[in-house]
């Protein structure tokens, strides 16, 4: 995973609350594969008309907004639906860090696991950066050393899980860390299955309960 | 209790049991998972474990159910669209190369994973269980901690069997008192989110508890559950006790015998502390609850039925008046107008939110002997739900008022297996999700429960049941 450290980019103010998964990725492009890439259908459906065709006025479709690496939203962005392929739209699309008040539990996840900086400021501050988008340049900076995010006119602090931000800087993947640790996983086991010998399923004799 | 120990919650009790002993998390801990379900839309995650050269771990403890995709007509004669009979077909690929057992598409126990898996005694007090899906938190009406994962997390369990998580802080929701008749789980669910707002529980473990949580069966439990992720919390638990031991006595993948009752002894021990103390604490009184409906797109865009439609100039909070204008213009309602006054389209009764038997007969109770006056489909939860409410003869109710009687799956919650609300159609809904197209593109959603569903379909517009349950009760 690429390591994040500091971002100066373009950014698009969406001043929406709650913009959930089923948004950000409608559900009947989930059986796409990777490969395909998921940066086209993006808010697919706040894009882009019945037809298939960019909606003028959504933000995103807006010149100043081209190769848009930042999005700025309000409260509980990511709501909803687990489905990792809306981060994957995000990522795909060209989207680095995400900054809102707050964020679906599950979403952040989704996002650090792919490199995407979920980026938590107050509400007073979201407000601020939108109206700094939306009435001056469409830049800012984001530093996640120092945790802040700067615009020409303000500079704000970000909050993120420390474990996450470790992660998100030197692109860390979860999976080689826990193999790391396979040893006190085996003990754990032992030591589980004394404890609670319950928690096993215990699975029926046939696989076809009609047989 | 260990003397000297602090007071616990039944969040801390579960989550301490499965904490793995490491050094370097830092503010995350290494958890071990009892129970892992799969899905069709697991199938990002196998690729990845493929592509580290990788199998399941432990097989023995992944489930995979055929649900988000599966048909609900005509499933004996195969699935006609190519791409979804593909996604199908490759979670049979996957369990099948990975030796993970599978809940396939003509499975006799086949169904919703967050129907099949408490019904087959898979899901039990004390584990934790996860699955790519947020509505995995349906299985702490056990006492289990069961939270929905993204793709990589998934791959993560798939290869290692734990997780590496944040300890959530607790909040608990104590309803206190008998509710009225013609109220039910979805109506507390509703009326909570609507109370603490969609986010308003967000890096929280709930616990519901209080006698109207306790006088609930495990149906309306698991109800209760499976709406906590829609005020954004982390996972919904209700603490085990005797209707729990009497839902799982005798379920085919659960303890039997002797280890069932050893098992009864440590669950009994899992309840909160008494002087356990929670971060938050939200009280509502359950003499209070009346039927609920939302009218917007967000699950807390909740009202009473005898309510009218808030607008925009009812607020002095610009983010949300603007979440208001937005939903009314997506939903095609006005301010002020009676939400009795709403006409729909269709009804569909389904989802692992309100699909189980007793939420059947909730909805056969008020459509026996009457006639819809819209079309709409009902998807009971699993196979053998199905079974049941047939021998029940819940089916002839249901088709003898003009709806559909179909098989079980996601089916009209999510949409994805082809059964879509048409553009601009309005649907009273049993389901979890009101937001914009989740019921298909331009689809627009009306969230409450199978029996104010049922009644909306008697009178083809949204209504009170109570009205319609004169002299039914």
């Amino acid at each position: 995973m690429e390591p994040f450290h500091r971002l100066r980019a373009v950014a698009c103010p969406l001043s929406l609350s709650s913009i959930d998964t089923d948004q950000l990725l409608p559900a009947r492009f989930m059986k796409r594969t990777r490969a395909e890439g998921y940066g086209p259908v993006l808010l697919h459906d706040m894009r882009f008309d019945n037809d298939g065709r960019p909606l003028a006025d959504f933000p995103l479709n807006q010149p100043e907004h081209g190769g848009a690496q930042v999005i700025v939203a309000r409260r509980n962005f990511g709501c909803g639906s687990s489905r990792e392929a809306a981060v994957y739209a995000l990522v795909d699309y060209g989207i680095r860090c995400v900054i809102a008040p707050s964020f679906g539990d599950i979403f952040a996840s989704n996002s650090v696991n792919n490199g995407l900086l979920p980026a938590r400021v107050s509400d007073v501050d979201a407000e601020g950066l939108l109206a700094d988008l939306t009435h001056g340049p469409s830049i800012l900076t984001v530093d996640l050393e120092a945790k802040l995010i700067e615009t020409e006119r303000r500079r704000v602090s970000f909050d993120i899980a420390p474990a996450w931000r470790a992660k998100l800087l030197n692109g860390w993947d979860d999976i080689d860390l826990t193999l790391s640790h396979r040893e006190a996983i085996t003990a754990f086991i032992h030591d589980d299955t004394a404890r609670r010998p319950w928690a096993r399923p215990h699975l029926p004799a046939s696989k076809d309960p009609t047989t | 209790m260990i003397r000297g120990r602090q007071p616990r919650t039944l969040f801390d009790k579960v989550w301490e049991a499965h904490l793995i002993p490491v050094q370097d998390g830092g503010d995350q801990n290494l958890l071990w998972i009892d129970r892992h379900f799969v899905h069709e839309g697991s199938f990002h995650a196998f690729g990845k474990i493929r592509d580290r050269g990788a199998k399941v771990a432990r097989p023995d403890l992944t489930f995979g159910i055929a649900d988000h995709y599966v048909p609900t007509r005509g499933r004996r004669d195969g699935i006609a669209d190519v791409a979804i009979r593909r996604m199908v077909e490759q979670l049979e690929e996957n369990t099948r190369a990975n030796d993970v057992y599978l809940f396939g598409l003509n499975d006799p126990r086949q169904g919703i994973v967050h129907v099949v898996g408490p019904e087959q005694g898979l899901t039990l007090p004390g584990l934790t269980v996860v699955c790519g899906d947020s509505h995995t938190s349906t299985h702490g009406a056990f006492g289990a901690i069961a939270f929905g994962i993204g793709a990589s997390e998934v791959a993560h369990v798939l290869m290692t069997q734990t997780l590496w998580q944040r300890k959530p802080k607790r909040m608990r929701v104590v309803v206190e008192g008998a509710t009225a008749p013609g109220v039910g789980a979805k109506d507390i669910a509703l009326s909570i989110i609507a109370r603490i707002g969609s986010d308003g529980a967000q890096g929280h473990a709930i616990e519901y508890a209080g006698s109207t949580i306790r006088a609930l069966s495990m149906e309306g439990r698991l109800t209760l559950c499976n709406l906590s992720i829609e005020c954004g919390a982390r996972c919904g638990m209700v603490a085990p006790d005797a209707t729990t031991f009497d839902y799982l006595r005798g379920r085919p993948f659960a303890p039997s015998g002797a280890a069932f009752e050893r098992a009864v002894e440590d669950w009994l021990a899992l309840p909160s502390d008494p002087d356990a103390v929670f971060d938050h604490e939200v009280t509502l009184s359950g003499s209070e609850i009346v039927p609920i409906v939302t009218w917007g797109t967000s699950p807390s865009d909740a009202l009473p039925i005898t309510e009218h439609i808030p607008g925009p100039a009812g607020t002095s909070d610009p983010a949300k008046a603007s979440h208001i204008r937005e939903a009314l213009d997506y939903m095609g309602l006005q301010p002020g107008q009676k939400l009795s006054d709403v006409r729909i389209d269709r009804v569909f009764i389904g989802s692992c939110t309100n699909s189980r038997i007793e939420d059947l007969r909730a909805a056969a109770a008020v459509l026996a002997g009457r006639t819809a006056r819209v079309p709409g489909l009902v998807s009971p939860g699993s196979s053998q739900v199905k079974q049941q409410a047939e021998a029940e003869g819940l089916d002839r109710i249901f088709k003898t008022a003009g709806l559909e009687w179909g098989d079980s799956g996601c089916s009209m919650c999510v949409g994805i297996n082809g059964d879509v609300v048409p553009p601009g159609e309005r649907c009273a809904s049993t389901t979890n999700r009101n937001f914009k197209g989740r019921q298909g593109p331009g689809a627009r959603t009306h969230l409450m429960s199978p029996a104010m569903v049922a009644a909306a379909a008697v009178n083809g517009h949204l209504t009170d049941v109570r009205i319609l349950m004169e002299g039914r009760l």
